[in-house]
């Protein structure tokens, strides 16, 4: 793995978690310090490389003397603050919402949902057989990938990622308003008459698997996805000279995904559209 | 940045109308024929980024001139301040009076919002949709008509709005009455306006004036909203009805711009101490001491600063400032050029609601004589500050009245709420330290210093000082802005607009994220910490009055739909909490399925609504349904 450069030395701030004293460093989140504390906070549009719009709410925590409950994923540590993250009005609002995402999205590729869905008891289909759902069908218009937004959580992720965090191609943006937003692009063209260079950042950070690469798109839906049968082995692009890391997901000796670690200094996960998409070649086709 | 355009073209017309607010194009990066140094010399990039603010403006300058944004339109827009298509797409689909698809010129906004719905905005609509055509679908005469929420002319209900796209200015909106002495209406001829306001509407009035906008009869004038006018213990209100709206020499007749020379009087530091002895809080809802945020900002070491007036009035029921800056606009322009001294802000930015195309006309009159006469401009009054205002207009959207939405509105993103921290007094418009004000509470800043803290706090009580501005609607025999001290009853202001009919039902205070009190419950003092006593709230100032003849199942259901619209759809428990509400809801009055599931259902949402949203909006969604089930009994 590459060497992390340090950070300069930052100052400890102290405050008190679920009834104990916690020192993080000068501008970490609560979730930061829960988890330094090994505790195990449900997230879902948090993510490691991009600053979280902490738009799930999934993670809320109680901070003393505030009227609402706060985002832990954003929230930054403050000396003296007074932290519960497991008191019942948090884990109530946690448990309403995955209720909310689950019967209003598709949420059956969304790492842990399942899991998190039975530790705080949620009943999706109490709202009735007539629920509101998102209700859209994949959008299927080019060989590299799929958008299946009937599994967006609506997170902000793949914007991020597009545009000014990562890519800057700003080939998605957020459409529309209210329960009728979703995540598109200009015009709501397909996608090859977008903006879009298939670099494949979008799908990289996609925490739902609303965006997917056709091949997985396609082995789902034959039945013949198997991730506990794949491989991953992380590799040089030998494309050209930047020389980023791939992650290439083998299944049956073939590659099905590629993906790239979020923890080298050079490209956070980031990739092009050849060293995301381009491996056909060393199947030979 | 690598932006890649779709080609489509604009129309003559789209790129005039682009053309007309930014400039022609320089060069061939802009949209420009493309000559040889433009293949030498790439434009745009950082300078044309900086002009992002500019977008909402752009598309309001296409859709006036052409009533939808075409995909040329939008492109033409990108390319000329380097903004992503994507993401003109996403601002253009945020805002409700903008379309994407081609529509006809003619836009009818038929209000269907609380007050108008309980004066027969159900009847105008099937009216219309006999003898017109359906909603949202183009009828004969090139017209398409719409429901809508509050458009702010409640004392009026039920009430329409037309609005004309096309190049020339048109009449419609003209103020009828002669303003003070008889003196003929002196409304600059250039200042003209495509829209027409009907209201009280009536499917008749309505085709007559979709079929002759130009013959639309006049509105009122602004002192028609002020069954109080001519009272002499007005504060505020007090020179609507008697001064002209266009008239800068009347304004200063009436002791207009006295406060600001106070104000140059005093320093910056002297007028923050006045508002802060003054006790004045934000007349907004929020009830947060306006000298303490002033300070706040005045003491940030990053520059510029900023001033916004949230003019964005669109909570349902509420129509105050309305009636402010179309009786009074020098007011506001004198009250903010008070707090951009103050904060230390050179520029003001006025955003105000899409829907009140009267106010923008009048304000925008104002600033412009006010610049004329250097009451705006590099030297204010020729004490060195330097100071000007501009307008901005919103597109449809509640949300933007929301602190932090403003700003990404103005900065031409969608007008989705910021989370905070950081606050906006350390980070706000543009990133930059920014005061937010209201228009009622900036204008009360020139009572406090024409007559000085201590008389201004010696109204109202200890906690709420000054005067309260209250919009009464509903079932009363005169609705209207009134003014009262702080301190006042319930029952005294409904009896100032004619006394609680005798069937009273309810009272919702506050408007849609306010709550409900009972019949028996009038004696509630109308003060911040009153209303709070009674599990009530002030708000806005919405006093909706309902009689027994009210459906209130019905009323419960129109708010959730009002909130179900207009959730920015950022968060979760906002974005599906309330659809979800809205869906309990019309089963309880349905009466399919077990309504005590239901409640509690409600109950559940609710109280996730309420903790965990990230605004305003998706917190108090909840709160009127809640106190009316809790208060009223509402489904038992
Ligand atoms: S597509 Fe995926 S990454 Fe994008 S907003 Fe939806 S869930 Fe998030
Ligand atoms: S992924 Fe693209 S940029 Fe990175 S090494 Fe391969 S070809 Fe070069
Ligand atoms: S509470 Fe509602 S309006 Fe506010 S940010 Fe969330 S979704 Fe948007
Ligand atoms: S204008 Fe219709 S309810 Fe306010």
């Amino acid at each position: 793995m590459t060497a992390i450069p340090l950070q300069p030395p930052r100052r400890l701030i102290e405050f008190t978690l679920d009834g104990a004293g916690t020192r993080v460093p000068e501008g970490s989140t609560i979730l930061d310090a829960c988890r330094a504390a090994g505790k195990d906070i449900p997230t879902l549009c948090e993510g490691d490389t991009l600053t979280p719009k902490n738009a799930c709410r999934v993670c809320v925590v109680e901070v003393e003397g505030a009227r609402t409950l706060a985002p832990a994923c954003s929230r930054r540590a403050e000396p003296d603050m007074v932290v519960r993250t497991d008191t019942e009005r948090a884990r109530h609002s946690r448990k309403i919402v995955l209720e909310l995402l689950a019967s209003s999205t598709d949420l059956s590729t969304t790492p842990r949902a399942a899991e998190w869905i039975k530790e705080y008891e949620a009943k999706p289909d109490r709202f009735g057989p007539d629920a509101a759902r998102v209700d859209e069908q994949p959008k299927i218009d080019n060989d590299l990938y799929v958008r299946d937004y009937d599994k967006c959580i609506l997170c902000y992720k793949c914007v991020d990622a597009c545009g000014e965090q990562w890519q800057n191609t700003f080939a998605i943006a957020v459409a529309g308003r209210g329960f009728d937003t979703r995540i598109s692009v200009e015009q709501d063209a397909p996608l090859t008459d977008s903006a879009c260079v298939y670099c494949g950042n979008c799908i990289e950070v996609c925490p739902t698997g609303a965006l997917s690469f056709k091949s997985e798109f396609d082995m789902r839906a034959a039945g013949t996805w198997d991730e506990e049968a794949q491989t991953e082995t992380t590799t040089v692009c030998a494309y050209c000279g930047v020389g980023c890391n791939l992650t290439l997901h083998v299944q049956d000796n073939e590659i099905v995904k590629v993906t790239s670690p979020h923890d080298n200094p050079v490209t956070h996960g980031n990739l092009c559209i050849k060293g995301r998409f381009g491996y056909q070649h060393v199947q030979q086709r | 940045m690598d932006l890649r355009y779709t080609d489509a073209k604009p129309s003559d017309d789209e790129r005039a109308a682009v053309d007309e607010l930014l400039g022609p194009p320089e060069s061939g990066w802009e949209g420009a024929g493309r000559s040889v140094t433009d293949l030498r010399w790439a434009r745009g990039g950082a300078a044309a980024r900086d002009r992002r603010d500019l977008l909402l403006p752009a598309l309001h300058a296409v859709n006036d001139r052409v009533g939808w944004l075409s995909e040329g339109a939008l492109d033409y827009i990108c390319r000329r301040l380097t903004v992503p298509p994507a993401e003109a797409y996403g601002v253009a689909t945020f805002y409700a009076m903008f379309s994407v698809k081609p529509r006809p010129a003619k836009v009818l906004y038929v209000c269907t919002d609380l007050a108008c719905a309980a004066e027969g905005s159900g009847a105008v609509c099937a009216g219309l949709e006999e003898r017109l055509a359906a909603p949202g679908s183009s009828a004969p005469g090139g017209v398409v008509w719409q429901p809508s929420p509050c458009l702010g002319l409640c004392e009026r209900a039920p009430a329409a709005l037309l609005l004309r796209a096309g190049a020339a200015p048109g009449a419609g909106s003209g103020e009828g009455v002669p303003a003070r002495g008889g003196a003929a209406d002196r409304r600059p001829a250039a200042v003209g306006t495509r829209a027409a306001v009907v209201a009280p509407a009536t499917v008749d009035g309505l085709l007559a004036t979709v079929a002759a906008p130009e013959r639309a009869a006049l509105e009122p004038p602004a002192t028609a909203a002020v069954p109080q006018a001519g009272d002499p213990g007005l504060v505020l209100l007090r020179r609507i009805g008697v001064v002209d709206p266009y008239s800068l020499d009347d304004y200063r007749a009436a002791g207009g711009y006295t406060a600001l020379r106070r104000a140059f009087a005093l320093g910056p530091a002297g007028v923050v101490r006045e508002v802060l002895d003054a006790g004045l809080v934000g007349r907004g809802g929020a009830a947060f001491p306006t000298g303490r945020k002033w300070e706040a900002t005045a003491r940030q070491p990053d520059h510029p600063h900023y001033l916004v007036c949230n003019a964005d009035e669109s909570e349902p029921g509420t129509f105050k400032d309305r009636v402010l800056m179309e009786g009074d606009p020098y007011a506001l322009v004198e009250a903010m050029t008070v707090a951009g001294y103050a904060t230390g802000a050179h520029r003001g930015y006025l955003y105000l609601r899409g829907e009140y195309p009267r106010a923008y006309e009048r304000l925008t009159h104002a600033v412009a004589q006010a610049r004329l006469r250097g009451l705006l401009g590099p030297d204010v009054l020729g004490h060195g500050h330097a100071f000007d205002i501009e307008i901005r207009r919103g597109a449809g959207a509640y949300i933007c009245g929301e602190e932090t939405a403003i700003f990404n509105s103005i900065e031409g993103r969608r007008g989705e709420p910021r989370s905070k921290p950081p606050f906006p007094v350390e980070k706000g418009l543009f990133g930059k330290p920014t005061a937010v004000n209201n228009v009622e509470t900036l204008v009360n800043v020139l009572p406090i210093l024409t007559h000085g803290a201590a008389a201004y706090a010696r109204t109202g009580t200890e906690s709420s000082t000054g005067t309260k501005l209250f919009c009464v609607s509903g079932r009363v025999d005169r609705p209207g802005v009134y003014e009262l001290p702080f301190g006042a009853r319930l029952r005294d202001l409904l009896g100032l607009a004619g006394g609680p009919p005798p069937n009273l039902r309810a009272v919702l205070l506050g408007g849609a994220a306010g709550g409900f009190v009972r019949p028996d419950e009038l004696d509630i003092p109308l003060t911040f910490e009153g209303t709070r006593a009674a599990g009530a709230t002030l708000g806005s100032g919405v006093v909706l009055v309902l009689d027994d003849t009210v459906e209130l199942p019905a009323v419960l259901l129109r708010i959730a739909e009002f909130f179900r619209d207009e959730s920015c759809g950022q968060c979760v428990p906002c974005r599906v909490g309330t659809v979800r509400q809205e869906e309990a809801l019309h089963r309880i009055k349905d009466r399919t399925g077990a309504a005590a599931g239901d409640i509690a259902l409600l109950r559940e949402v609710g109280g996730a609504m309420r903790d965990a949203s990230i605004c305003g909006l998706g917190q108090t969604a909840w709160n009127a349904v809640e106190s009316a089930i809790d208060r009223l009994g509402a489904f038992e």
